[in-house]
Order: structure tokens, then sequence, then C-alpha cells
């Protein structure tokens, strides 16, 4: 285990600036996911940890020594790409093993080593195929038996799930999950699946255009969003984020329609204009939403739903309010027709609000 | 009815079915049964005159053909690993080239674009003992102040040869090589960075693996072409001094036309052509190996 620290770095590819300056420190035997859109830097900042991309400025810090300039065979880590990037031509055991063969342990650890690994990942009838011959899954557990076969001080995933199926993704997830608790080691992994993230991960960090917007636990990043982008990013189905007008303490959306300023947020600096975010579990057709809890501040208004999308056991509700389709989260189903108006609980104590200049969130007075 | 229906086909085939007899299979069979016989360019009755095995006997047990054949399998040996290990030397550094790699290959392939004729006299020019480039080069640097007899000594003319054969021939491995590194995933390589390999065990356990496939190819065109190597040596050493540098297709072509002996000349001429066969087979079985073992999707 250590940590690994990352200062100023920045990756450029001739004009471009892949990473631009992030600052991180990764305690150790921390699980640490990277999150973002596509294209956000994910994997650039993964390679520069590894060794595998060279760092344009800033350094990299593995057990607070720096390795700027260490090859990624003496940076202690071991990496599981998202194409798994098996050897094709060895087999199961030879894959697991050969770190071990190229750093010349003897036969006898080696062996049991791989047999070690290949408990852990239930690999054992398959020591002896070739990678070609099996499945997604397995090759994806191949991959990360040969991570772990190496002990290394750091682990580094980039995506490792993504190419599996969902079924499978799920069962893969709990044994990452399982494994950790199991090998304790510092991880960074890479993914743009947010459950992955808010499931695995000690803290998250949330990446956009080369920069970090936001690192905090699952609970933090959820909860208390530092800016719209994660807002947005963080939740499934995704926050509801409408820009308004402030005026007497009033948010008043473009046709008119108002919603007062949240309890919690009167005396703030907002300014006369702001996006006002509310998770579609903080807005649902009155009656069908999770039990109010202390401190909600419940508004109702008259909404028109415009498109349902049952899910089994839950209902999505689109429903226009304001000039704006809000979704909400309806438990316990009820008949609704398109085009018929309905009570809306929004509950405002749950609200965010946004700045329209920058997109930091506006930090609360009380509440 | 029915005859008619399987002769339509047939009739459409036969103007492709009597080309191929007119032009191989006739050939082939007077040549294979010229080589039967005592055969003279000079006196065309003796084509009739059926002597049995005796030509391949009298070669296979004249000194002059083995000598000639070992020759050939040796410079088919030294030429083909020089070859390779040159060709892999300058694929794996035109592999590094970012910038004009498309000028650097398409000057790689120079040597490929002259005919061996004029490989041969060049290389005949560049070693003749006194006004060749290379026993001026090496007088002048002062590393020898007798003239090497490059051409006339049996060994170092087979050396001059050799280089011809190299210089010319090279690109073949090196493209092919080229071609196969650029066509190789980078992830394993990526993965055998990590897993702690240098950079020569990277080479040697990932890399190689991969372009093996590509260097038996090369292996195998270039053992056809050496295996019937001709012309380079008849420009310059013509098979000589004194037949230190003959080779089989040389002495084919000596006995065929200067000697007129046609029924004796086809006879060695199979041989090689078995030896050029083992040859092939024995290549296309390794790269069938090296495919599987990466599990080649090609
Ligand atoms: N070799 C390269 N040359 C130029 N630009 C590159 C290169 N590699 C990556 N980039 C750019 O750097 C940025 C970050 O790429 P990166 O691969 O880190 O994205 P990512 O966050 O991993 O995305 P994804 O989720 O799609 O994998 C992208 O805009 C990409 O276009
Ligand atoms: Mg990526």
């Amino acid at each position: 285990m250590a940590t690994v620290e990352l200062e100023r770095l920045v990756k450029r590819y001739g004009p471009i600036e892949a990473v631009r300056a992030i600052d991180l420190t990764i305690a150790d035997g921390e699980f640490v996911a990277l999150v973002g859109p596509s294209g956000c830097g994910k994997s650039t900042t993964l390679r520069m940890i590894a060794g595998l991309e060279e760092i344009s400025s800033g350094a990299v810090r593995i057990g607070g020594e720096v390795v700027n300039d260490l090859p990624p065979r003496s940076r202690n880590i071991s990496m599981v790409f998202q194409s798994y990037a098996l050897y094709p031509h060895m087999s199961v055991r030879e894959n697991l093993g050969f770190s071990l063969k190229v750093a010349k342990r003897p036969q006898a650890e080696i062996d049991r080593r791989v047999a070690e690994a290949s408990d852990i990942l239930h690999l054992n009838e398959l020591l002896d195929r070739r990678p070609s011959q099996l499945s997604g899954g397995q090759r994806q557990r191949v991959a990360m038996g040969r991570a772990i076969v190496r002990k290394p001080e750091v682990f580094l995933f980039d995506e490792p799930l993504s190419n599996l199926d969902a079924k499978l993704r799920t069962q893969m997830r709990t044994e990452i999950k399982l494994l950790h608790a199991r090998v304790p080691s510092t991880v960074v992994y890479v993914t743009h699946d947010q459950v992955e993230a808010m499931t695995l991960a000690d803290r998250i960090v949330i990446m956009r255009d080369g920069l970090i917007e936001q690192v905090g636990t699952p609970d933090e990043v959820f909860r208390r969003p530092a800016t719209r982008f994660v807002g947005a990013f963080i939740g499934s189905p995704t926050m509801n984020i409408v820009d308004a007008d402030i005026v007497d303490g009033r948010i008043v959306f473009p046709n008119g329609d108002w919603l007062p300023v949240p309890d919690r947020f009167v005396g703030a600096r907002l300014g006369n204009r702001c996006g006002l975010g509310i998770r579609p579990d903080d807005v649902y057709p009155t009656g069908h939403g999770l039990p109010s809890a202390a401190g909600s501040q419940v508004v109702e208004r008259e909404a028109i739903v415009s498109v349902i999308e049952p899910l089994g056991n839950e209902t999505l509700v689109f429903a226009s309010y304001g000039g704006h389709d809000w979704v909400a989260r309806m438990l316990n189903p009820s008949p609704l027709e398109p085009g018929r108006p309905i009570a809306m609980s929004f509950d405002l104590a749950k609200a965010h609000l946004f700045s329209t200049d920058h997109g930091r969130a506006i930090e609360p007075t009380g509440g | 009815m029915k005859s008619l229906r399987l002769g339509t086909p047939f009739l459409l085939l036969l103007p492709a079915i009597v080309v191929l007899l007119a032009t191989v299979a006739l050939p082939l069979a007077l040549s294979f049964y010229s080589s039967l016989t005592p055969f003279k360019l000079t006196r065309p009755e003796t084509l009739w005159v059926f002597v049995g095995a005796r030509n391949y006997v009298n070669a296979f047990t004249d000194p002059v053909f083995w000598a000639a054949f070992g020759r050939t399998v040796l410079l088919l040996t030294v030429a083909l690993n020089l070859e390779m290990l040159l060709g892999l030397g300058l694929a794996l550094l035109m592999e590094r080239v970012t910038r004009g790699q498309r000028l650097l290959r398409t000057l790689m392939m120079f040597p490929m674009m002259f005919s061996p004729i004029l490989v041969g006299f060049q290389f005949k020019f560049m070693f003749n003992d006194n006004v060749g480039l290379i026993n001026n080069a090496l007088q002048s640097l002062g590393i020898t102040d007798a003239a090497i007899p490059w051409l006339i000594n049996g060994t170092l003319a087979f050396i001059a040869i050799v280089t011809a054969e190299v210089w010319s021939s090279t690109p073949v491995f090196a493209i092919l090589i080229l071609a196969g590194l650029l066509a190789m995933p980078r992830e394993p390589i990526e993965a055998a960075k990590v897993d702690g390999c240098t950079p020569w065990q990277s080479f040697r356990y990932v890399t190689w693996p991969f372009i093996m496939p590509f260097a038996y190819i090369a292996m195998t065109i270039r053992s056809l072409d050496v295996g019937r190597a001709y012309d380079i040596v008849k420009i310059m050493t013509d098979g000589g001094p004194a037949r230190r540098t003959e080779l089989i297709w040389t002495l084919v072509a000596r006995t065929a036309y200067s000697d007129a002996r046609m029924g004796a000349a086809n006879a060695m001429a199979y041989a090689s052509i078995a030896l050029s066969i083992v040859f092939t087979v024995y290549f296309f079985r390794k790269l069938a190996a090296a495919r599987t073992q990466i599990a080649a999707e090609w």
C-alpha cells in the first residue's frame, strides 16, 4: 500500500491540454473513483500515474517519492485495462504468472501466488486455456488476477467493467468490493458509470475538461454537489436544474410561475438569477413520495403531466411547471394521464441553488 | 440429356483447361520426361533414348552437384539469417520514427527497385580488387595495404555475394516486420511494461511472438528467391573462380546451355525444386504455429 499524490499535474497533446493542473491526494489503502464524461482526461490521468504517458508538468508521487521519471516497471503498480490487454499467446496460468516470471521469482513461489489468485477469482478450471477461449467476464477476471498476483502498492483500473453486460457488471462490482476488503490496497478506479463509483469508492473525484470539479465521499457529492455540473452528473435520473430569476424572495420562472426561495437560503447572496436544482426524489406527485423527513419544506404546485415511464418498482413522471418538464420519482404508482393537471410537491429543503455565472453551488445560510 | 448437362460446364471450361495443359502440364511432363533421357540440345534424336534414373544417379553421385547444392543451402541460411536480423533492426528503428515515416519507408525500399543484374554489376565493381570502392576505402583508411582478392578467393567471393543479396533484399524483411509491428495491438505491450518488463523483456515475450508470423512470411518468400538465385551470382562471379561459388541454378544453366545436356540439367533442376518445396513447407508449418500462438484472426 502507498499514498498517491498528484501535484499540479498537466498533460498536453500539442496545443490541447487534456489534464489541466490537477491536485489530488489519495491516502494509503483508499479506494478512489475517477468519474466524468467521455474525454475529460480520466484515462490520461491514470496513465500518467502508471507511467505509460509522459507528464507534461507537475508531479506524481507514489509513497511520497516523485516517480515522474521512473518507468512503469519501477513504480510498483498494477493496471487493469479496459480491453483487458491479456497476452493472447499465453495460457491463463502464464498470463497470471508473467509479472513474477519476468521478475525472476522462483517457480514454486510463482505457482503458489498464481494458485492464490486463481482461488480468489475462481479461475481454477480455466488455467490452461488461452484468452481467446474465454468469455468476456472470464477475461476480466484474468486481467484482475494478473494485477493482484503482483501484490502492488497501487492498483489502477481503467473502466474495467465497461465491456460487460449489465448482469455481469453488477456481479463483478461485488467481487471487486470483496477483493478490496480482502487485499488491502490503494486503488484508483476510472469509470463513467456513477453507480460503480458510488458503490465502490471511499471517495469520488469528478472530472470535467481536464479539471477536477469536486472530490468527496459518495454521500458528499450526492448531497452537496459543489457545482452545477456535479449536481447534474451524479444521481440518476438526473437532477432537475432550471434557471430562474430571483425577485423579492421568490424564484420566478420565465412564464411567471414561482417557488419561494428555500428557507435555508434566506439571506444568502443569490444575485438576481440562479439555477434551481431539485433531485427527482425530492419532487413527486403529492402523496406519492418518500415519507417526508423532519425538516422538509414542501411546497405544492399544480403541474401538467406530460410523460409517464413505469419502471416496475417506481414510476418516473415528467410534469411541466414553470415552463420546465420536471422529472419526478413516484413510489406506489397510481394511474396518471398525460395532459392532466396533478398536484406536485417540491421539497425545497433538499433544493440546491447554483450560480449562473460560474456554476458553483451557493452556500446555504442555515437549515 | 444427362451427358449434355455434364458437357456444358466442361465445354465452358475447355479453353482454360487447354491453356493450362499447354502452358503448365505439357512442359512439366516434357521436362520431367527429358530428365529421364540423355537429351542433348545438339543431338535432338537423343530425346527418344530412355535411360531411367541415370541422370539423377549421376547428379547425386557428382561431387560438383553436391558442392553446388550445399553452397545453395549455405547461402540460404546465411543470407536469410542476416536479412532477418538486419530487417528486424531496421523495422524496429523505423517504428520509432514519428515524422517522415512514409518517406523513410519508401527510401528503405530502394534496393528492391533495382534489377538483380544491375545489383550484381554494381557489387562486382565495388568488390573489384583493383578499382573497387571497398579495397580503395580499406586502403585509404590504412586498414590493409594489400589488395584483397574479393571475387577471386572462393570464401571472399561468397561473402561478396552474400553482401549483395543482403543489401538488395533486407527490405523484404524490414517492410513485412514493420507491417507486423504497426498491426500489433498496443495494449499487451503496455500491460507488459506495467507487469515489470524491461524493454528487452517486452520485446522478447510480447512483441516478438506477434511479429513472428510476419518474419516467417518473409522467410518463405526469400527462401524461394534465394533457392533460385542465379542473376547476381552469374554477373559477379559466374560461379567461379573454378566453380568455387557455383550454386544449383548456375550449375543447371551451365549444364543446360553451355554443355547442352538438357536431360541432366532437368534432373538437377528437379532436385533444386524439391529443396525449395522442403523449405516452403517448413516455413509454412512455422507460420501456422506462430499464428495459432497469437490467436491471429487473419
Ligand atoms: N494521443 C493523443 N493525442 C491527442 N489528444 C489526445 C490523445 N490521447 C487523448 N487525447 C485527448 O485527451 C483528452 C482526454 O482523453 P482521455 O482518454 O483521458 O479521456 P477519458 O476521460 O478517459 O474518456 P473516456 O471516458 O472516453 O475513456 C481527450 O479530449 C482526448 O481527445
Ligand atoms: Mg478512458
